[in-house]
């Protein structure tokens, strides 16, 4: 498990480099999805497998779709479309697609070997566990988030719209 | 053979400092909401790594407030970055530095 943390790191810190270096935002996107992955395979190799899991479903399932969804709305017009061409050649998939990899050969260890002690001391922390603290100590900050995430989806719905009440109150005067 | 807590603490440190520099050097807003992401992801893996430390739920319960934080965070921001591209017709950081009135 030692060897599973390390190596795991080495590929956070390096696909979180390359998403810094790349100059393309879906190549950058690529690598964002690689390092979310690695840190996932950090916190199983520490023991913390809720959180691993959360941070595939959550993190590098949902959140990131939401950032492909916003560059595919803002590349329209003729000028993207001969962009489309050049952003995804076959080449690009050669470096999230070895740091992945490795991630994957990591699974495979772990999952062959079947040893989840975590590298640190103290013990496995469950879902069981985290669920308990969750609903009794933190019960009022899971309702506040809650309350948040109704505001964020009401902010992004009044802000997605095309025009806003002042753009649309704008153009009547003029 | 035991991996010290400091290692996952210096890792999440490294993360942390990639993703400051990447909102400091980028100037565009999707670069800048990358790097913020980043940012809150290396601080979950600090409170994560403490939880395992001490064998505690609580670093794990604060990872998911993260996770919802940045949840949120996330469609606000894309949501102001849509709007931002269909009034000004760009995504540098620096063409949002005026306000009007």
């Amino acid at each position: 498990m030692t060897l599973v943390f390390y190596l795991a790191s080495f590929v956070a810190l390096v696909s979180t480099a390359l998403v810094v270096i790349s100059r393309n935002p879906v190549h950058s996107l690529l690598y964002l999805v690689v390092s979310l992955l690695a840190v996932a395979m950090a916190f199983f190799s520490l023991g913390a497998h809720f959180a691993a899991l959360l941070e595939v479903i959550v993190y590098a399932g949902a959140i990131m779709v939401l950032f492909v969804y916003m560059i595919m709305m803002l590349n329209l017009g003729q000028r993207a479309v001969d962009q489309e061409r050049n952003v995804l050649p076959a080449g690009i998939w050669i470096g999230p697609a070895i740091l992945a990899g490795l991630l994957a050969i990591e699974l495979g260890y772990v999952l062959i070997r079947g040893d989840v002690t975590p590298v640190v001391q103290g013990n496995v922390v469950g879902p069981k566990e985290v669920g308990i603290a969750l609903l009794d100590k933190y019960y009022l900050a899971v309702e506040v988030g809650s309350m948040l995430l109704l505001a964020g989806m009401v902010a992004a719905f009044h802000l997605g719209k095309r025009d806003l009440p002042d753009e649309a109150a704008e153009r009547g005067s003029r | 053979m035991m991996v010290a807590t400091h290692h996952a603490l210096l890792l999440a440190a490294a993360l942390f400092a990639i993703g400051l520099l990447g909102v400091l050097v980028r100037r565009n807003i999707i670069y800048t909401l990358m790097c913020v992401e980043i940012m809150m992801n290396a601080a979950g893996l600090a409170f994560v790594a403490a939880g395992s430390r001490w064998a505690q739920p609580d670093g794990q319960a604060f990872f998911i407030f993260i996770l919802t934080v940045a949840a949120a965070e996330v469609a606000v921001g894309l949501a102001l970055v849509l709007q931002i591209h269909h009034r000004l017709h760009t995504l540098d950081n620096d063409s949002t530095s005026s306000m009007r009135g």
